[in-house]
């Protein structure tokens, strides 16, 4: 009986069309990609099955961490500095241009009483890290910063939109939210967002009717 | 790997003398590349957000002071949700009875089928959905039900500050049923 003759197959495969493949996928999330901004506070966000992206521009945001402490941040740094001083000037405080120059950068936000403004913007970035904020005081009426706050950016926007916008922790207590609310209130700001992880509609909904007859999720 | 094989294949010879130019291959070995690529595709898929976070929009009334300037709904198409601690739901039909017979312990689970019911059973221009979260529920209880409004497609819904009465039925009922 002869020998079947297997022919040798070469092991080699032709790596271009990977290749091809690989770097169609890389340029892809290249692309795609927006680096987080590295926070320095931790807060994780509730789901909601709303689909509008949060706005970016002009955003006043306020940010409740897990336990309860409010902090306030603007996203426009003209805008900030403009509040910064009403802020100083209603309360008869001075502060370093260097310590300014701090409070202006992008990631700065507030997270102390007035009174320590100065102090806390005046210390190097090493220093700052290691004090614990204590949120801005909101809890008693009579002495609610955040309402200051508020006034001081609502003056700097004066006749501009601004988008107030909401982003509290999962774990933190209604009545925090409460508080702010009723600075909101206080302040004539009737319009808020608040900021959520996006969600799927659950299946078998109102809303999911709605979704697929076509009308207009609001 | 992707070498090209360079020996011709037994041709055309030529005359004696005449010095065969060594042909170079043309392929490149494209497996580091490939390597190389992959690798920066798992560090952009590991730092990618695709996920935008999203606003959702609140509308707070204003406050009216003056009992006629306050919007009236009629009492039979309420219905009123409380939030407590420990993700907890409790709601009553209509007006809470003096003894609190119709206050009802829910989750989160079961509270959509309770807006649904009463929604069908109401008159849809005279339904309105009143929440009232306490102060020791947490910010997710409070979105996750302004989110269950959206998902059932409640038109009129609004948040208002829970009342002593309230308060004190949660806390009882929260006691009885042991919930931290």
């Amino acid at each position: 009986m002869p020998k079947v003759k297997v022919p040798r197959k070469s092991t080699t495969i032709d790596m271009t069309a990977m290749c091809d493949v690989a770097f169609l996928l890389l340029s892809f999330f290249i692309l795609a990609t927006k680096f987080k901004p590295s926070e320095a506070l931790e807060v994780k966000t509730p789901t909601s099955v709303n689909t509008k992206a949060a706005p970016e521009k002009d955003v006043v945001m306020i940010t409740i961490d897990k336990e309860g402490k409010v902090y306030f941040s603007m996203s426009e740094k003209e805008k900030k500095e403009a509040a910064l001083e009403t802020i100083l000037a209603s309360k008869g405080l001075q502060m370093s241009a260097e310590a300014k120059k701090v409070f202006g950068k992008e990631s700065s936000f507030i997270g102390v009483p007035i009174a320590n403004l100065p102090s806390y913007f005046g210390l190097s970035e090493e220093e700052a890290k290691k004090v614990a904020l204590p949120g801005i005081p909101v809890k008693d009426s009579s002495n609610n910063e955040l309402n200051d706050w508020l006034r001081a950016a609502l003056s700097a926007y004066e006749g501009e939109k601004m988008n107030l916008l909401v982003k509290g922790d999962n774990a933190s207590q209604y009545g925090i939210f409460k508080n702010v609310i009723n600075a909101f209130k206080k302040n004539d700001l009737l319009k808020f967002q608040m900021v959520t992880d996006p969600e799927g509609i659950p299946a078998g909904s109102e809303l999911s009717k709605k979704q697929i007859k076509g009308e207009k999720l609001d | 790997m992707a070498e090209m094989d360079t020996s011709s294949g037994g041709g055309h010879k030529k005359g004696p003398g005449v010095k065969k130019a060594k042909k170079l291959s043309t392929r490149v070995d494209l497996t580091p590349m490939v390597d190389l690529g992959f690798l920066l595709i798992t560090f952009f898929v590991f730092t990618t957000s695709m996920s935008q976070p999203t606003g959702l929009k609140m509308f707070l009334p204003k406050d009216a002071d003056k009992p006629e300037d306050q919007n009236k709904v009629k009492q039979s198409a309420v219905l009123t949700i409380l939030l407590g601690k420990g993700d907890n739901v409790y709601y009553y039909e209509g007006e809470l009875a003096l003894d609190a017979s119709n206050f009802k312990s829910s989750s989160f689970k079961d509270i959509r089928d309770v807006v649904l019911n009463k929604k069908r059973n109401t008159d849809p221009k005279d339904f309105v959905v009143i929440l009232k979260p306490n102060d020791e529920c947490t910010y997710k209880n409070t979105v996750d039900i302004l989110d269950e409004m959206a998902i059932n497609d409640v038109k009129r819904y609004a948040m208002v500050d829970i009342a002593d009465v309230e308060n004190q039925l949660i806390k009882a009922t929260e006691q009885s049923s042991g919930v931290k």
